[in-house]
């Protein structure tokens, strides 16, 4: 038997070129394309009056200018609304480029197309706008308070209301013997990927095609807006996508404006035209998240077990919802975790402000949902005297429950029911891994030196590899080599080489011999896209079911030119064999030759096929049941959603002068199911938890009362350093495989950075002995904090 | 319409990069990154902020490592520059680093890699045999979202003892 690749640590077939600085990122690729620079309005909320492009034309290198009087047909309405929902009632989207109102600084204006970027911005700093100034609706408390509106004809700022419940929680807390009201708040943060958006568009004007490469998370997404936008058909739009320099969220919204006035302008122009967004760009026209305010009651029995849950939060999706209600209804459903709240009500309002769109960043709403839930617990804990551990112990929904349904309905709009986990084995992996049962003596001993230390634990529920679907395509060609696509797109999770592990494992072939594409349209023209930590879980199944019809097929034929039953034969390094008579073979790429009953012959392959002969005399050449060629399509489409759990402990130093925050020790305990490339996965848990640090301790966007935001930069904006993450990264697996799919697998990408506010704020709350109520939170903060809860020292 | 005329001067430089002298006539403001990924279209050098604070766009300037996107590229004339695409030994192999990352799986986007492969490269010539704290140092002036650094830091260990093992394997 080949040995199966599943489970090991294969290294990644993507680092060659990358590592050779032969990567393709859409910056890279088409020299000699003209360059596009937009205008960005400098206001938050304003009216445009009048916009005067004249001085453009003059400057030598300009080809272009355009502003909203320019745009067409569909592009001159509003840019889709992607995800409706009906509590969605005031959902709204800007234009490509501003019609009569910006409603934030960054909102694309005009765009001129020069032949390099140099002259594209000199062009647009000699556009003239005159704008009349509106008040601008700033933060959630301004957006709560309404006296000003962001949407003249949106009342209160409201986009959404929703509201979900299970039993009755308001009166489950009045009966209970015990009761508690949170009040919370979290920052924005944002995905910050290393590359920033980027599009690059060619028309061939002898075919009428147009070819687009972006840096997306969804290929499919940007071909269908494309040509409904610019009056294409479908056929006519290709999208590729090539190297992505980091997603995190950001790269699902689509289309952006420009996506579409790229391609646009390259039409009009007949030449290429690229567009690259710079850093500054990214933070002011680009998404952000996090930003809620939350409000919990809470009631529980003597044991901390919870007995009714009601929580209402207020969620500020900037200036539009381009991208529908998905972060605060994975807040309001993710927030449960691996708890059983038996009465439970959610409330929450979608908020307007003249700030940056709010769209999914890694986490997606479920950071700040942990944050509630287990700040929560903590204070449950406290509450009672009790261990923080044990309160979550006695809530946690048991291993033999599963599957275990919530009684909501999840952002998918199906039911919320958890498939497999097993939550107690989490946290004993957890207490053990970080020391919780020893904490106390060591804390003892760090305050005999002077020190200040706290641990904090927090766990969460994931919902991964959402539907609807993805494919996958498997084609073996003469050569014996395997080519492989599947639609989603990626952006530096090594899909290549966990997708080339499966069909290398199903197939019986090299691992060398199979190579991935992914997120091109002219490969997989049906396709969702990359988010949710779904890649892995509905791209690896869909790319497993191809293979096997590949292989299905392949004994077939092979069966049938060794008259041999196909239940006797075996697929080894390439070859299928006769088990037990190895000498009895034929290669998979001898097949692929047999697979298509050609007239001509080309290759080695072609001779090699010619001692076989298949098929039956009585029926066609290509039989009705059957197709040319050695190939394997297959699509999975899960039922629902697939949950994997986890726990994060942390234990950090607090400095008693300078309230600095250090981190001493980072735990992770990740149930994930199976696990195709280990070392893929601890990277992705890696990269999760440095984000989850930033966002914890360094990471806000700092607006103005006017809209500005003040540190759109990377000198102000504290991304971490290697400096500011935990030296080390403890990590222990548990893996209990999803029943729903055919591998087992559960989604990866995104658990690193979900409970991070909420696993910060227990442990620093408990090193310093007063509430945490507040993320992320600065040394500053920290000092304030301590000024107003001077009685109380560090917890005894 | 008449076009105007363009104020800007062009000027001759000459540009030595990998070894290989390229001449080129440039504005005074053109940046080195560009000129090296639009006008000799060496992509691998990438640009992630354009205000020196990332470190993706780091090359080497006569070995020490430089922001390419706070230099003019007139400024770099009469110096020798190394990309990524510099970086990979004479036979076409991955150099100790290169390889290194790949073994620790130090990279997941490969957006800001060229930026830390040629940062250590210099690193290392300075400090052949860096401790692991003295490792972090070396990193610390570059942003990565992807990898959370840990495995870099490994990457920087492992680069140093393949160099060990090859000095010792050659001598």
């Amino acid at each position: 038997m080949t040995t199966k690749l599943f489970g090991e640590k294969v290294k990644r077939v993507e680092d060659d070129r990358l590592l050779r600085g032969q990567g393709q990122y859409v910056d890279d690729l088409m020299p000699g394309a003209l360059h596009a620079a937009v205008l960005r309005s400098p206001h938050a909320h304003a009216r445009i009056r009048d916009i005067d492009v004249e001085a453009v034309l003059d400057l030598e290198g300009v080809a272009a200018v355009y502003t909203y009087d320019d745009l067409e047909g569909p592009m001159a309405e509003p840019l889709p609304l992607l995800i409706p929902h009906p509590d969605l009632t005031h959902g709204r989207t800007q234009y490509a480029l501003a019609r009569d109102e910006v409603n934030y600084v960054g909102e694309a204006i005009a765009m001129v197309v020069a032949t390099d970027r140099y002259i594209a911005e000199d062009a647009v700093d000699r556009i003239r706008v005159d704008y009349e100034f509106l008040e601008p609706v700033v933060g959630l408390g301004a957006a709560r308070k309404a006296d000003r509106l962001v949407h003249e004809d949106v009342p209160g700022n409201v986009a959404a209301r929703m509201e979900q419940s299970v039993g009755d929680a308001e009166k489950a807390i009045a009966e209970a013997p015990h009761r508690l009201t949170l009040d919370l708040h979290i920052e924005r943060s944002a995905s910050m990927p290393m590359e920033g958006r980027g599009t690059v568009a060619r028309w061939d004007s002898d075919s009428h095609r147009l070819q687009v490469w972006t840096s997306t998370q969804t290929s499919t997404g940007v071909r269908a807006a494309v040509a409904a936008k610019l009056g294409l058909d479908l056929v006519q739009v290709e999208v590729i996508t090539p190297d992505v320099g980091g997603g995190f969220g950001v790269k699902i919204v689509h289309p952006w404006p420009e996506e579409l006035l790229v391609p646009m302008a390259a039409r009009a122009l007949g030449r290429p035209v690229k567009f690259t967004e710079d850093r500054r760009e990214h933070f002011i026209s680009s998404a952000h998240e996090r930003g809620q305010d939350q409000h919990i009651e809470v009631g529980f029995d003597d044991e901390g077990r919870l007995l009714g849950l009601s929580v209402k939060f207020w969620h500020d999706n900037g200036a539009y919802t381009p991208y529908g209600l998905i972060v605060p209804i994975i807040t309001s459903t993710q927030l449960l975790g691996p708890y059983k709240p038996r009465n439970y009500k959610v409330v929450f309002e979608s908020l307007y402000t003249n700030t940056v769109i709010v769209t999914p960043y890694r986490g997606a709403g479920r950071p700040q949902g942990v944050y509630a839930m287990e700040r929560t617990m903590d204070a449950i804990a406290k509450y009672l005297g009790r261990d923080r551990a044990e309160v979550r112990a006695a809530n946690f929904i048991q291993p033999d429950e599963f599957p275990y349904d919530q009684g909501l309905l999840f952002q998918d709009g199906r039911p919320l029911i958890y498939d497999s986990g097993d939550y107690p084995a989490s946290l004993d992996k957890l207490r053990k891994l970080v020391g919780w049962d020893e904490f106390e003596a060591y804390r003892d001993s760090a305050r005999a030196e002077g020190r200040q230390v706290g641990i904090g634990m927090a766990c969460y529920v994931e919902g991964t590899g959402v539907g609807p679907y993805e494919g996958g395509h498997v084609h073996i060609e003469t050569s014996g080599r395997v080519k492989v696509s599947t639609g989603l797109t990626t952006q530096g999770q090594g899909h290549q080489t966990a997708f080339a592990q499966i069909v290398a494992d199903e197939l019986g072939v090299p691992f060398e011999d199979v190579e991935v594409v992914t997120g091109d349209t002219r490969r997989s023209p049906y396709s969702v896209g990359t988010f949710a930590s779904r890649a892995a879980v509905i791209s690896g199944s869909a790319v497993a079911l191809a293979a096997r019809r590949a292989r299905e097929k392949a004994l077939r034929i092979a069966a049938d030119a060794l008259e041999a039953s196909p239940e006797d034969l075996e697929i080894v390094e390439g070859t299928v064999r006769v088990k037990g008579a190895p000498s009895s073979q034929i290669s998979l790429g001898t097949i692929a030759v047999l697979s298509n009953p050609l007239r001509y012959a080309f290759d080695e392959a072609s001779k090699a096929a010619t001692q076989f002969v298949v098929g039956d005399q009585e029926k066609p050449p290509v039989a009705d049941d059957d197709e040319p060629g050695l190939e394997g399509k297959d699509f999975y489409s899960p039922l629902r959603s697939t949950f994997a759990s986890g726990m994060h402990a942390v234990i950090v130093e607090t400095d008693p002068d300078t309230a600095e925050i250090k981190v001493l020790k980072y735990a992770v305990v990740h149930d994930c199911g199976n696990l195709i490339n280990p070392m893929i996965v601890e990277g992705q848990i890696h990269g999760g938890v440095a984000q989850g640090v930033g966002g914890a301790l360094y990471e806000r966007m700092a607006y103005d009362e006017s809209g500005q935001l003040q540190n759109a930069s990377f000198m102000d904006f504290l991304m971490p350093y290697v400096t500011e993450v935990p030296k080390t990264i403890d990590i222990d697996h548990l893996e209990t495989p999803s029943p729903l799919n055919p591998l087992g697998l559960k989604g990866a990408g995104e658990a690193g950075v979900i409970p991070s506010a909420a696993v910060f704020a227990a442990a620093i709350e408990d090193a310093e002995g007063f509430p945490i109520t507040s993320m992320p939170i600065s040394p500053s903060e920290l000092f304030e904090l301590r000024r107003s809860h001077p009685k109380e020292g560090p917890t005894a | 319409m008449t076009a105007e005329t363009t104020t800007e001067q062009l000027h001759d430089v000459r540009l030595t990069v990998n070894g290989v002298v390229h001449d080129l006539r440039l504005p005074a403001r053109r940046l080195l990154s560009d000129a090296l990924r639009h006008d000799l279209r060496l992509t691998g050098t990438h640009v992630g902020c354009e205000h020196g604070v990332c470190g993706a766009c780091t090359v080497l300037l006569d070995g020490e490592p430089v922001r390419a996107c706070l230099m003019f590229a007139v400024s770099a004339q009469d110096h020798e520059i190394t990309t990524v695409e510099g970086l990979s030994r004479p036979d076409g192999r991955l150099s100790p680093v290169q390889q290194a990352f790949r073994d620790c799986h130090g990279l997941q986007c490969g957006f800001c890699t060229p930026g830390f492969l040629t940062t250590i490269t210099a690193g290392l010539r300075e400090n052949p045999t860096p401790s692991e704290d003295e490792a972090r140092d070396m990193i610390a002036g570059n942003l990565c979202r992807c990898t959370g650094y840990q495995n870099i830091v490994a990457a920087v260990c492992r680069a140093a003892e393949i160099t060990r093992e090859d000095e010792e394997a050659s001598s």
